[in-house]
């Protein structure tokens, strides 16, 4: 299988799906009006990830913006990861946030409670 | 005297309004109103919570729009723009305000007036209780709503939602929703 990368645009965070290192990445904005188009790749790409993941899958979600059609589509991505995890595989999801973004926090929270993968809440410090 | 579009932005505020438009609500106007107003704020140099908020507030509340508004108006008589909505952003003492305008289906009335009294009838701990449970319950629509807009504006604001029904014509009603940030 092949890793993906996409750029950042002005409404969509850049991507890192890597499948050599398990690293995988999402960074930036998230708010386009339709969310399904550009997250159905990447659920589909941790679907055939699931089944021959590397030892230790690490996610970052640094998120700066998201909106609620983006909430639906990150809880799909998460729940393959879940998949990876109950399988006895390593995974960890690393949640970024900005000094004194609660809201950013609290999502990060949210998310957590419904998904069983061990959650780091990362502080983003200026 | 009946609602008429004309007068109502006319009359719209006397306060400090960072932008009005009314017209069609297309996805490219999303990027210009979110742009403009990122730049707009960066200026004025405001505490970076209330801008994530009132962003946050605009993403949802035009894309709210985007995805509800009515493609055409039948029986209305003023000339509109096709996907016709309205929106103010506006400060006063120190609080912004962003207003949304969009006429609406009769028939449509009674189910958004409960979702909302609803909404504001909720504590914050219900409101999140609220939003993760239509978060991991309900499938996205086909155009990519997700039923979480306004629970999820009612949330980050921690402000009731306002809102009034104009009423223009049997069939139709302007609908108002304020939102105070």
């Amino acid at each position: 299988m092949e890793s993906i990368f996409i750029e950042g645009t002005q409404k969509t965070p850049s991507v890192k799906f890597d499948c050599k290192t398990g690293i995988i990445e999402i960074k930036g904005r998230s708010i386009p009006e339709n969310s399904i188009e550009f997250y159905k790749p990447l659920v589909d790409w941790l679907e055939e990830y699931a089944k021959k993941p590397v030892d230790k899958t690490q996610v970052n979600v640094q998120l700066e913006y998201f909106n609620t059609s983006s909430s639906k589509c990150i809880l799909d991505v998460f729940k393959k990861l879940e998949v990876i995890h109950k399988a006895k595989h390593d995974v960890v999801i690393n949640w970024y946030y900005e000094e004194d973004d609660e809201d950013m926090l609290e999502a990060g929270e949210d998310y957590e409670s419904i998904i069983r993968v061990p959650f780091k809440m990362i502080e983003i410090v200026d | 005297m009946s609602f008429s579009i004309k007068d109502y932005y006319e009359n719209i505020s006397k306060g400090d309004i960072l932008l009005a438009y009314k017209g069609s609500i297309t996805s490219e106007l999303i990027n210009d109103v979110l742009e403009a107003v990122e730049k707009r704020l960066d200026d004025a140099n405001e505490l970076s919570k209330t801008r994530k908020k009132l962003y946050n507030v605009l993403v949802e509340s035009l894309q709210n729009l985007y995805h509800h508004i009515e493609e055409t108006h039948e029986g209305i008589e003023e000339e509109l723009d096709p996907k016709f909505g309205v929106l103010i952003i506006e400060r006063e003492n120190g609080i912004f305000k962003v207003t949304t305008g969009n006429f609406i289906n009769s028939t449509k009335i009674k189910f958004l007036k409960e979702k909302i009294d609803k909404i504001n009838s909720l504590t914050k701990d219900e409101l999140k209780d609220m939003y993760k449970f239509i978060l991991n319950h309900q499938k996205l629509s086909a155009k990519g709503g997700g039923g979480l807009g306004l629970v999820d504006i009612a949330r980050k604001t921690g402000n009731k939602l306002e809102y009034v029904f104009h009423n223009y014509n049997n069939n139709y009603y302007f609908f108002n929703l304020i939102i105070k940030i």
